[in-house]
């Protein structure tokens, strides 16, 4: 067991490595199986730098209604912005939000700011670690406390239970 | 048959979005809003196509379409990226001609 966690400190890493070089490769056969467990070794100790601490899922169930959640967001706001974009321009009242952050975590901070991009009205402009702001640019807000609240709420507050910090 | 409509529709779907994202990129006023354009619609554009290839594929053969999964997976992975390197840089930009100007008005970005 000891030495299964030295060969792979970061299982889940591997195993997705795993799982995508044979869904990329055209047959996969013996030699592909090889490449894509080499690859899964090899890869995530050559990564190490990135990941200075590595942060662990605490409640994948948590991760998965948050991915729902943004998966629908998704379809939702972009239906919304592909209207705002169709209609009256001059309308649209862009801002810059504030977005003070909870979480300490820069991987998941970045999510976070990846989630925030994602969907659609919101694009996350600067992760300021130094004050623990995440700057948001708005395409069109009534309400920038409302806003902010609700990007704390719907994202921000369930990622910190997926990674429990 | 009723096969193909999907397919048909859900490329008709994702062509729109993407097509609403480009239209947003040459309307709209500034960097700042143009970047919800293409970031944007064409997170839902790209989905309905990779759902259009899988449904497509699905129906020949089988087994297949998990490389469509991987692609949106990718995709989903590097858009964010990319839109916020091209805004931090356009944010460093703007406050550098801001400060050359002595805190005139144009960019109102907060936090400096």
């Amino acid at each position: 067991m000891k030495t299964l966690r030295r060969l792979l400190p970061q299982p889940v890493m591997s195993l997705l490595i795993f799982g995508l070089w044979l869904i990329l490769a055209e047959a996969p056969g013996r030699g592909q199986v090889l490449i894509a467990l080499a690859l899964a070794i090899g890869l995530p100790p050559a990564t190490r730098a990135f990941w200075p601490d590595p942060p662990r899922l605490r409640a994948p169930g948590a991760g998965l209604r948050l991915l729902a959640v943004v998966l629908a967001d998704i379809v939702v706001a972009n239906i919304e912005v592909a209207r705002r974009v169709a209609g009256p321009v001059a309308r649209l009242r862009p801002a810059f939000l504030e977005v003070p952050l909870a979480i300490a975590d820069p991987f998941v901070a970045t999510i976070l700011g990846s989630i925030v991009s994602l969907t659609p009205g919101t694009v996350s402009v600067e992760i300021d670690r130094g004050r623990g702001v995440l700057l948001v640019h708005a395409l069109h807000v009534e309400d920038p406390a409302a806003a902010v609240a609700r990007i704390k709420a719907r994202y921000e507050a369930p990622l910190k239970e997926v990674f429990g910090c | 048959m009723p096969g193909e409509i999907l397919v048909s529709l859900l490329l008709l779907v994702g062509g729109g979005f993407t097509l609403l994202g480009s239209v947003g990129l040459a309307r709209l006023p500034d960097f700042f809003t143009r970047m919800h354009g293409p970031t944007k619609a064409t997170t839902l554009g790209v989905g309905a196509i990779v759902l259009a290839s899988l449904a497509h594929v699905g129906a020949r053969e089988d087994g297949a379409g998990l490389r469509e999964l991987a692609i949106t997976l990718f995709l989903f992975i590097t858009a964010p990226v990319t839109a916020h390197l091209l805004s931090k840089a356009a944010l460093a930009e703007a406050r550098r001609r801001d400060a050359a100007q002595g805190a005139g008005a144009g960019a109102p970005p907060p936090g400096e």
